[in-house]
């Protein structure tokens, strides 16, 4: 059954897919640096989502959903909007190709990640697993 | 979406003499001793005159896989003097060290290690353009908006790059290739084959970079032996020249892969030249990835005008076909060959893997392999042995 975007129940689940996934776990392994990813409205789709993930040398230690972007401090941010998000899921878009050409931002210790791109784009991959659909 | 990104290449017999066409101020000229000793940059210089630009500095101090701390030192002197242009004269090294010096000149806000893809729009050639004029037949680094470093302290090479970083303007002018030694004309040879095969075969491949990638490759084929076989060539010479440039272009705009992962990996620890290195990977890369793209590896076969019989594997036959050609120009086959005594490759394992699974060009590898296989991969290409796995 797809999980509803943007519920506790998705960021469990994308934190699972994080924890279970060995090609994360390797690419990730001296990653520090806990993460958002927003999710911008867009068009008809008026909600603006936050989720949130504590990642830790390959290990996703928790997950939550967050109201307001400012109720933590993430070290890193990737934002994109509701439109590409969807082809994201889909499979429809790749992850680094839209990080490439700003269909997905990031924002962060760039330094870091250009030392671990693939943790990027592993938990990119990761979170784009979950089967998962957004909210009306 | 994709972007297909170049500079203004200027080619061909006397292509440096369009330096005193540019118009501007200042030079800073970044390159290195042994380009200044074999007269280069008085040629370069002597351009910028008959343009009216000064010679603001000559930062002769690149060293083969260019640090942190020399990208720091150009961009410092570059603050202090001004110049609206840069002059990179030289190979990879020098151009890639340019390209960041620029960045941290125009954008003292980043650092050289922070130069990424994905944040755009540092325009930098408002206040300084760069020239890149290419001496060697390998990189291709006039034509790619690619940057790779070393972090001396780390051991570790930084597969960095930025559209925006892109020379304006390229120089592919033969006459400085043509007093390359056989075996650095070997060794450049193989990037340029590395870049085209896996610009063609990248995950990134796209219609537009197709064309560039199988061009080079073809030029390699014909041209390389006689390149290496008799330095005063000079149609073979150009070609290479052509053809370095040519696979820029195409795999600037398509990316590496797993070859240039295990081969800058090896780079950063053991020293062993960059297109030795990719270009000694390449094969076993190819049959690592193996059947999952039968179709592209076919096709590179086919362009060469090699035959890929019914029962036989396309991945594998371009594999012999190409450690032939690396026979043929004295190339080691292996990293036993290459020099590397066992036990000190044995001590170097781990640092190896590590660095091949955080390089930047596995992103864009078409099966990438997990830590166990890159480990077997390292070990596989020490002595020698084709991949079955």
């Amino acid at each position: 059954m797809s999980l509803v975007i943007g519920t506790q129940e998705w960021v469990d689940a994308a934190m699972q897919e994080l924890n279970t996934s060995q090609t994360y776990k390797e690419a990730a392994k001296k990653w520090e640096g806990d993460m958002y990813v927003i999710i911008e409205p867009e068009g008809s789709f008026k909600h603006r989502i936050i989720g949130y993930f504590d990642l830790w040398h390959g290990e996703c230690r928790s997950a939550s959903v967050v109201k307001d972007e400012s109720d933590k401090s993430p070290q890193y941010k990737i934002s994109g909007s509701y439109g590409v998000m969807k082809q994201l899921l889909a499979k429809q878009l790749d992850p680094v190709k839209a990080m490439m050409t700003g269909k997905l931002k990031v924002k962060g210790n760039m330094g870091q990640i250009m030392r671990m791109p693939r943790a990027a784009l592993e938990f990119t991959n990761c979170v784009s697993e979950v089967d998962a659909v957004f909210p009306e | 979406m994709w972007y297909f990104v170049a500079p203004e290449v200027v080619f061909g017999e006397d292509a440096l003499s369009h330096l005193a066409e540019l118009q501007g101020r200042s030079a800073f000229i970044v390159t290195d001793q042994n380009m200044v000793k074999l007269g280069f940059v008085d040629r370069v210089k002597e351009q910028l005159d008959k343009a009216g630009i000064a010679t603001a500095h000559v930062f002769d101090g690149v060293e083969p896989d260019p640090s942190l701390d020399t990208v720091k030192k150009g961009s410092t002197m570059m603050r202090q003097l001004e110049p609206d242009w840069v002059v990179a004269v030289g190979g990879g090294s020098v151009m890639d060290a340019a390209k960041a010096m620029r960045v941290e000149y125009v954008r003292p806000d980043i650092s050289a290690e922070e130069i990424n893809p994905l944040t755009m729009g540092l325009d930098l050639s408002a206040r300084c353009k760069l020239v890149c004029v290419s001496t060697t037949s390998g990189t291709g680094a006039e034509a790619t908006w690619i940057v790779v470093l070393s972090d001396t302290q780390a051991q570790t090479k930084l597969g960095l790059g930025s559209r925006d970083v892109m020379a304006d303007i390229a120089i592919v002018d033969p006459a400085l290739a043509a007093s390359m030694p056989a075996w650095v004309t070997a060794d450049t040879g193989m990037d340029v084959l590395t870049h085209g095969i896996e610009g063609f075969t990248s995950t990134f491949k796209n219609d537009i970079s197709d064309g560039l990638c199988i061009k080079a490759i073809q030029l390699v084929f014909q041209y390389l032996p006689r390149a290496v076989a008799n330095g005063d060539d000079t149609e073979a010479r150009e070609k290479m020249h052509n053809a370095a440039c040519i696979a820029g272009l195409g795999f600037g705009n398509s990316m590496a892969a797993l070859a240039h992962s295990l081969g800058h990996a090896l780079g950063s620890v053991f020293h062993v030249p960059h297109g030795r290195a990719v270009g000694l990977y390449l094969p076993y890369s190819i049959e690592f990835i193996g059947e999952g793209r039968e179709d592209l590896w076919d096709e590179i076969a086919h362009a060469i005008r090699t035959n890929v019989p019914a029962d036989a594997s396309a991945a594998s036959v371009l594999a012999e076909v190409i450690r032939d050609l690396a026979r043929s120009i004295k190339q080691p086959l292996s990293v036993r060959e290459a020099g590397i005594p066992s036990g000190e490759f044995d001590s170097a394992i781990a640092k190896l893997v590590d660095n091949a699974v955080a390089d930047s060009q596995l992103v864009s590898t078409l099966r990438v392999p997990s830590e166990a296989e890159t480990e077997k991969l390292f070990r596989y290409a020490y002595e020698g042995k084709s991949i079955d796995f």
